[in-house]
């Protein structure tokens, strides 16, 4: 095999297994291929120096010594871990986040930490204090944010696969405007320990990957309980593997927000992949649902509020550098919380802001009684022009709108890419809903989704 | 030391100016008062991470710490069950009403000790609520139970030549219960007694140590006064902290009380404010302006989430709950005949209490008198009973009150004796004068020399033959 | 109608959010501010009357830990002091504060 650095995890483990190659070897060429191309599209703030001893100490293990890019607001035992923010830029953490010493405990190599949007603040990575990250399918364009890092390493073939965040749309978005794959599990369902918190009610971690069943093998060693997060839910975990190559016959999909302006680009796609899915035996309907723009008002009072009282903890007394060192958006965005907490306009705020989210929690309960899983674009645009979302305030939040409702209130969902442009090497995505601890019933139907065409570029090699 | 100065007196409960250089101040004032009172619960772990809870003997600073209380990025708060069950049978001996659901809010302030920069606290649902502890000057009704953690620990140092402060998180996120008062204590010595009770209740829960001078215990006192007959509350209020001893709980309000009776008369307003309590000085002195702008942002906890108990879950903690100091009290008086001056004492330490007992109860089977028993032990006329000395406290009690047998003749002519040679006696005795039956019994016994009779039957016979008379 | 921002209510916030800013930042932030506001207006339109607010989407109630050390999490003191600026013989510093608790 040449080009052993394009390999799906999938792949990757077959091939270890056979003994087609060494692990060790593939990890090599993934930081040859890092090195050709980091310098242009700044994917990763640190690179693992380790990244070959960890691939040969893992390669007996479940993920072979897999290397796995991670964004960088995961906490890596000895790695610095920045979020992005010179606030943390000698931060060295003195304890690994839960997710790593699951990942690691399975044989992943952690190839590097990637770029994201300072404390992952935005849709962008513009938002990085160490520089945007650009698309590695077309360089004029974003990557998308907040985990635009961990996106751009997948599509740029620098990992085997990476671990993203998402609090509302940080792996969706970006896996969209990069035309991959990414997987936001149901808040709770992965354990936030250890992730830099951004807001602490929807912060969820997941996979992004190149093919689908590569996020399902790679949530199989990040779901479940965690005795340090006590909004983990104790249930057990499935083996999402189990939920590939499934018949989706039968099953009763709606259409999401076919209503809403400024989806002209995208909606004709999502048409599109809904005829897919009907020919794959599945009963699509266009179903209305509560108007995404006061998801958009939920999210944005919720996170400020939770990211002014997060972000609180950075003095520069016990590590850091001190409060001095956030960026304009950290601090609009602080300091908009705080004033949303504060006294006389709590209520007017954070407290109506709750109540709106249990308007949502009770739409979609209504909506999953009718389906198995809901449909809509993951993003209205294609990946948009570098620049474009400087002195933006709203920017990320406006970006997100179609996956804000699902992320304020926890449910799983997951991207796949849904058409590929060829002039511009751009693409859009599908985002698949599916009621809360059903990450299989996602994967059913992104998977089958993703066999019956192909838009994704890991397929046709 | 301080003492107390008395331009303000202590009268049933009113503070009055008095005389102050021979100046007559015009108003009476009395005070109102309420405390919060922190205590820190002694769980194995700490609340919210599994970190050692024992910061006073940690062997160096900073090594009872993890990414949980040092507020780490990322780290994540679980609470302790054990302290909210604490917290709950605490409201419960206080005769408290339990929220049956409860949650955790973020406190928000920036101060160095302070990891998180928020502290996790309880805002609008506290575990307990309207509770009392009767005092010997009426209830105080506690308004609210919460449960929180504790901060770092500050000292202040030189170094190198710098002035610094230096931080400790040994002590970061140890479980504080808060008790809260409603402002019901109108003296000095109430406030005292109350603290002391409450100390007392939860020594005998055995959830918390209260060790005051470590700061295990931590009194703050709200105060201020009010013109005698008027209704409702001051409009300031002036909260005294850094106490760490009863009596100075007791001195730095009866400062207070002059303090702002001199500013009251002056016609001056007090202003709302923070104060010290310097114990050397027994002066209280500002810390700073309490700010009206204090806002702590409070919001539901994301991080935890909420508590719920059935009221079956309750009853359960309430059955469970030791005998308490005051029930321990009223239980003597029955069942050993103890009076009240000397069992409230006695119970006061609950490992005591249970050396008593075992005392009282041995004794009543020996068929001594076992309020005699503890008026000698509360009054330390014997032996100090500990688990291994009941056996001898019993037998000195006994033969310090062992009473001879003395034939009713002899005790008859030794009273005569005296009589006769004390003739005023009866002239006294007519006249109504009941001192004379002490010199009697004085005078009587002597004359018996060594025999030891019961006091007693020595009363009834000088009694009966006085009356003879 | 948008809210209001005053320079003042910006100064005000920054100050309770410990953030230190220049003028002309908070000149800036209030424009962010009212943009901000302008957006999250609209929950107004929804009628909330009847229902409760949702702070957690898990439903989870009484997720508690038994009273046990975990020694195994517990840092040493190397370890709690490595990512600070400034420590002296155990003890993190900064600059002294005054002495009021």
């Amino acid at each position: 095999m040449t080009n052993t650095h394009t390999m799906t995890l999938a792949q990757y483990l077959k091939g270890v297994a056979e003994k087609q190659f060494s692990p060790t070897e593939v990890t090599q060429a993934i930081q040859a291929e890092i090195s050709k191309v980091n310098t242009d599209l700044n994917i990763y703030l640190t690179e693992n120096e380790q990244a070959v001893q960890e691939t040969e100490a893992g390669s007996a293990q479940p993920l072979a010594g897999a290397a796995i890019a991670v964004k960088d607001n995961i906490s890596t035992k000895g790695m610095r871990t920045t979020a992005s923010s010179t606030v943390l830029d000698t931060f060295v953490p003195p304890y690994d986040a839960t997710i790593m010493t699951k990942l690691k405990a399975a044989g992943m190599s952690i190839i590097g930490k990637t770029n994201l949007d300072a404390w992952a603040h935005g849709s962008s990575t513009e938002t990085s204090q160490y520089g945007r990250t650009l698309n590695p399918r077309n360089p004029e364009h974003l990557p998308g944010g907040s985990s635009g890092g961990s996106a751009a390493a997948v599509a740029a073939d620098t990992c085997i696969a990476a671990i993203g965040t998402e609090t509302a749309g940080s792996i969706r978005q970006p896996a969209a405007w990069c035309g991959v794959v990414g997987l936001k599990p149901s808040y709770g369902r992965v354990s936030r320990s250890g992730v830099i918190a951004m807001a602490s009610s929807t912060d969820s971690p997941g996979p992004i990957t190149k093919t689908v069943e590569d996020a399902a093998i790679l949530l199989n060693y990040m779901a479940g309980h965690d005795k340090y997060d006590g909004t983990t839910s104790p249930q057990s975990v499935p083996d999402y593997t189990q939920a590939l190559g499934k018949s989706i016959k039968g099953l009763k999909v709606g259409l999401l927000y076919q209503d809403i302006a400024g989806l002209e680009v995208v909606n004709p796609h999502i048409q599109a992949a809904a005829k897919v899915l009907e020919e794959l035996g599945a009963v699509v309907e266009p179903v209305a649902a509560m108007d995404p723009h006061y998801a958009i008002s939920v999210y944005t009072v919720v996170q400020r509020g939770e990211v002014s009282s997060n972000l609180a903890r950075f003095d520069g007394i016990r590590y850091g550098n001190d409060r001095s060192f956030f960026g304009d958006e950290a601090k609009r965005r602080i300091m908009l919380g705080t004033y949303t907490l504060s006294k006389g306009y709590a209520d007017q705020y954070y407290t109506t802001a709750q109540k709106v989210r249990t308007a949502f929690m009770q739409d979609f309960q209504k909506l999953f009684s009718n389906y198995d899983v809901l449909i809509s674009a993951t993003s209205p645009s294609f990946a948009k022009k570098i620049g474009v979302s400087e002195n933006a305030a709203m920017f990320g939040e406006l970006e997100d709108m179609l996956l804000e409702p699902s992320s304020i209130t926890g449910l799983p969902g997951i991207n796949v890419p849904c058409f590929h442009d060829t002039t511009t090497n751009l693409f859009i995505g599908l985002n698949i809903m599916a009621p809360m601890w059903r990450e299989d019933q996602v994967i059913t139907v992104a998977d089958a989704y993703e066999k019956a065409t192909s838009w994704n570029t890991w397929r046709k090699v | 030391m301080p003492t107390k100065k008395l331009p303000v007196g202590i009268l049933g409960g009113k503070c009055k100016v008095l005389i102050q250089e021979n100046k007559i101040m015009p108003n009476t004032y009395e005070l109102v008062c309420g405390l919060e009172i922190h205590a820190e619960l002694k769980t194995a772990s700490k609340m919210f991470c599994g970190c050692k809870n024992d910061p006073f003997h940690a062997p160096q600073p900073n090594t009872y710490t993890c990414p949980v209380c040092l507020g780490m990025p990322g780290a994540l708060p679980v609470a302790n069950k054990k302290a909210i069950e604490w917290t709950i049978k605490l409201g419960l001996a206080l005769g408290c009403k339990i929220n049956l659901f409860s949650k955790f809010d973020r406190k928000h302030y920036f101060y160095p000790d302070l990891p998180k920069s928020y502290q996790i606290s309880q805002y609008d649902i506290p575990f307990c609520y309207d509770g009392v502890v009767e005092t010997s000057e009426g209830p105080v009704r506690i308004t609210r139970i919460h449960l929180e953690e504790d901060t770092g620990k500050l000292l202040h140092r030189s170094v190198n030549g710098a002035e610094v402060s230096l931080i400790d998180f040994n002590r970061s996120s140890v479980p504080l219960i808060e008790i809260v008062s409603e402002p019901d204590i109108k003296t000095a010595s109430q406030a005292k007694e109350y603290a002391k009770k409450l100390r007392q209740i939860i020594r005998y829960l055995d959830i918390a140590d209260c060790d005051m001078e470590q700061g295990g215990m931590r009194l703050e006192a709200n105060t201020s006064l009010r013109v005698v007959g008027e209704q409702g509350l001051p409009k300031y209020k002036v909260e005294v902290k850094n106490i760490n001893s009863f009596r100075f709980l007791e001195q730095a309000i009866e400062f207070e009380m002059q303090r702002q009776a001199k500013l009251l008369d002056a016609g001056e307003s007090i202003p709302q404010e923070t104060r010290g309590y310097n114990a050397t000085e027994g002066k209280t002195f500002s810390q700073r302006a309490k700010e009206d702008a204090a806002d702590y942002r409070y919001f539901p906890d994301p991080d935890l989430p909420p508590i719920r108990f059935t009221q079956a879950q309750i009853d359960g903690f309430t059955a469970d709950l030791p005998e308490l100091p005051a029930a321990k009290a009223a239980r003597w008086g029955r069942e050993y005949q103890i009076e009240a001056r000397f069992a409230e004492p006695l119970t006061a330490e609950k490992d005591e209490a249970a050396v008593f007992e075992t005392l009282f109860s041995q004794a009543q089977t020996q068929k001594l008198d076992c309020n005699k028993l503890a008026s000698s032990v509360y009054n330390k006329r014997i032996t100090w009973p500990t688990a291994e000395s009941i056996e001898k406290t019993l037998m000195e009690f006994a033969a310090q009150f062992k009473t001879d047998t003395v034939d009713t003749s002899q005790l008859e002519q030794a009273v005569e004796k005296v009589l006769a040679e004390n003739p005023d006696v009866i002239e006294k005795f007519k006249a109504g004068n009941m001192q004379v039956l002490g010199f009697m019994m004085g005078q009587t016994m002597r004359q018996l020399g060594g025999i030891k009779p019961d006091p007693q039957l020595v009363r009834e016979t000088i009694g009966k033959i006085l009356k003879t008379k | 109608m948008t809210t209001q921002i005053t320079l003042q209510q910006v100064q005000h916030v920054a100050q309770l959010a410990n953030i230190p800013i220049s003028d002309i930042q908070a000149q800036n932030f209030v424009g962010a501010f009212e943009e901000t506001l302008g957006v999250i207006e609209n929950l107004k339109e929804v009628d909330t009357s009847k229902i409760e607010p949702t702070h957690q989407v898990t439903g989870l109630e009484n997720v508690m830990r038994e009273d046990v050390v975990d020694e195994q999490h517990m840092f040493s003191q190397a370890e709690a002091l490595a990512n600070a600026k400034r420590t002296s013989s155990g003890y993190f510093v900064v600059p002294r504060i005054l002495d009021n608790d």
